[in-house]
């Protein structure tokens, strides 16, 4: 019982990780209804830029703040730049320019800064957390952060004005437009958050996998689980899915035998799928009625 | 057509593809095809074994593209498939001494069933959902492939060396000549029976099945049966592409198969043109040559090269190879009507 407990205390802890990189992926979908293979590398340039600052001697909540902003701007710019001239081209070809991203992304990643393994500081610390070996109090704050973002966008969503015109310009656009929103720029700004959101993502999982220019590569592959077994219409399943993807993990690598680190991704992968088929829309997503 | 229906279920929407554009003119064909079989008489055996992955890819990337530009199935796990299909051949070639020509339609079985089989739960899932079933495939080959179990067969990490075939009945060619030669053929049969299979009524009800399911199953198409059978018949094509790559590259490892060689295959069909059946072909060039050549330009940038000159690609033409086909062939009419 108590290998149990602990190993859901673990997976708990780095459920929090794919749970951040699954909202970003939501927010993203939400906005533009594709996944976006290149967000783990955007998250991961911008934790990047943050330890650029902090290595020129800008404390760290001032790096945290300067890099958010940069990579709330940047998302704008990849979107109004690269992505918009796009919109009408078809969704494959949409997402061979996500993969594009993603190599250029990650070889310019490389070449700045190169491939060696940077330590990375965590604002929380990392003593235990009330006494428990398995969980940091930089794993404490982990949660603690995505728990605050979450609650933060479920009020920006359904509480102001701009998050009801995102949600409008995301559902039905048509309709959107005609009631006067510029569902162009809600695009954009949806990229701009779930950019942000990557990067705070990326910046509370650096302490953790280290920085280097491939450190998102796994942790991306988890988000999307995460995200897609929750649901890609639910901010909320994103955030749920992450914190079960996270458990599922560690107790498939304790518990079935013959599984090692090599075989927990598939297995976690097996048991989504398994979900997904009983479930087809994820477990908060909502189904979607089809007109004919 | 209201927007909210395309949020989640819908798959992913492929461009409608009238059923002639698929091919190309009877004159075009066989000026490539004469080009195909006389270049090999006058160029280097490593350029001759290039030209021969170019067809293997060329083919894997068709196999993708029945499927996608097809049936509208959306897959990122082709690269299972060809591993499948290679392991096949080479367990087939090194350990009972199978002809290495019989083992591929060996395997291109083997993978129509584990296709077909693998399509059956794949049926209740769509779009993203499907993309994350089959990425799962492709993640857990390597790893099912290096299982201590199975190693006995498979080497494990190791792989497997494949003997590479000589020509026979003594003819002075060299042994890559002949596997292209060889290639050539296996790779021309399939691709007129793709276009055939695609022309035919099993064809346009995997095309129906793209454009709307729910009409062409109120038309009488049944849609699971068309959905598995495409997954079979793609994953039966990837499963010789496979084979014949283990023959060229004569070596198998689990690490040669990854999630990469999936994007790889899915890049080159985004730029061949999402079902255009010869863009197959000018995709797998794309996804052979195009990464050494970004090398070429930027050793440290190579990715980034390599980055900006998809989106290159994709911003001239977003409908892949298959769009300047059909500028070409509106340039020839416009030619001939002056």
């Amino acid at each position: 019982m108590e290998l149990f407990t602990n190993q859901v205390l673990a997976g708990i802890a780095t459920g929090a990780i794919y749970a951040c990189m699954a909202l970003a992926v939501v927010m993203i979908y939400q906005a533009i209804d594709h996944l976006n293979f290149a967000q783990g590398e955007m998250a991961m340039f911008s934790t990047f830029i943050s330890w650029q600052l902090m290595q020129w001697g800008i404390p760290y909540w001032g790096a945290f703040i300067i890099a958010l902003a940069l990579s709330f701007v940047g998302g704008i710019a990849i979107e109004r730049i690269l992505f918009k001239p796009l919109a009408k081209a078809p969704v494959l070809t949409n997402v061979a320019g996500f993969i594009a991203l993603y190599a250029i992304i990650n070889s310019s990643a490389g070449l700045i800064w190169d491939f060696t393994i940077k330590q990375y500081p965590t604002p929380f610390g990392s003593s235990p957390f009330l006494g428990s070996q398995l969980i940091s109090t930089h794993q404490a704050g982990m949660i603690g952060v995505t728990v605050l973002l979450l609650l933060g966008l479920y009020f920006f969503f359904q509480y102001t004005k701009i998050g009801l015109a995102m949600r409008a310009a995301a559902s039905v656009p048509e309709s959107a437009r005609l009631v006067g929103i510029n569902t162009s720029w809600m695009i954009a700004l949806g990229w701009g958050m779930a950019s942000a959101i990557g990067a705070i993502a990326g910046m509370l999982i650096a302490p953790v996998v280290f920085l280097e220019p491939n450190m998102m590569g796994g942790v991306l592959i988890y988000g999307f689980a995460a995200a897609v077994l929750g649901g890609l219409t639910s901010p909320f399943g994103a955030v749920v899915g992450g914190f079960l993807v996270g458990v599922f993990e560690n107790l498939a690598g304790t518990y079935i035998p013959g599984v090692g680190n090599e075989l927990k991704l598939p297995i976690a992968l097996a048991l989504i799928i398994s979900v997904l088929v009983v479930k087809p829309a994820g477990l908060f997503g909502r189904q979607i009625v089809k007109r004919v | 057509m209201s927007a909210a229906e395309d949020v989640v279920t819908e798959a992913p929407a492929v461009e409608a593809v009238p059923k002639r554009a698929m091919t190309l003119g009877t004159g075009t064909s066989l000026l490539v095809l004469a080009v195909l079989l006389i270049v090999p008489v006058f160029v280097k055996n490593f350029i001759i074994f290039q030209m021969t992955m170019l067809l293997i890819y060329g083919l894997a990337v068709l196999a993708l593209n029945i499927l996608t530009g097809g049936s509208g199935q959306f897959s990122l796990g082709q690269s299972a498939f060809y591993a499948v299909g290679a392991y096949t051949s080479a367990v087939l070639m090194e350990y009972f001494n199978v002809n290495y020509a019989l083992t591929i339609p060996i395997s291109a079985a083997v993978c129509f069933g584990f296709g077909y089989l693998f399509g059956k739960p794949a049926l209740r899932l769509s779009g993203v959902y499907l993309a994350l079933a089959t990425f799962a495939l492709a993640t857990a080959m390597p790893q099912l492939l290096k299982l201590n179990f199975l190693e006995h067969w498979t080497g494990g990490v190791q792989g497997l060396v494949v003997t590479k075939p000589d020509a026979p009945f003594g003819l002075p060619m060299s042994q890559d000549t002949w596997l292209y030669y060889f290639s050539l053929a296996v790779v021309l049969a399939i691709y007129i029976f793709s276009v055939n299979l695609l022309r035919s009524r099993s064809g346009r009800a995997f095309m129906a099945i793209r454009d709307n399911e729910i009409a062409a199953s109120s038309m009488g198409v049944n849609v699971a049966l068309y959905k598995t059978l495409a997954f079979g018949v793609s994953a039966g094509i990837t499963g010789v592409a496979g084979s014949l790559g283990a023959i060229a590259v004569q070596f198998v490892a689990p690490d040669s198969y990854t999630i990469t060689l999936a994007i790889s295959l899915f890049l080159g069909m985004v730029v061949g043109g999402v079902g255009w059946l010869p863009g197959s072909f000018v995709g797998a060039a794309f996804i052979i040559f195009v990464p050494n050549m970004a090398e070429g330009i930027s050793k440290g940038l190579s990715g980034a090269v390599f980055g900006v000159l998809l989106f290159a690609v994709i911003y001239l033409v977003p409908h892949g190879a298959r769009q300047i086909a059909i500028m070409g062939q509106q340039l020839v009419g416009r030619l001939r009507k002056n």
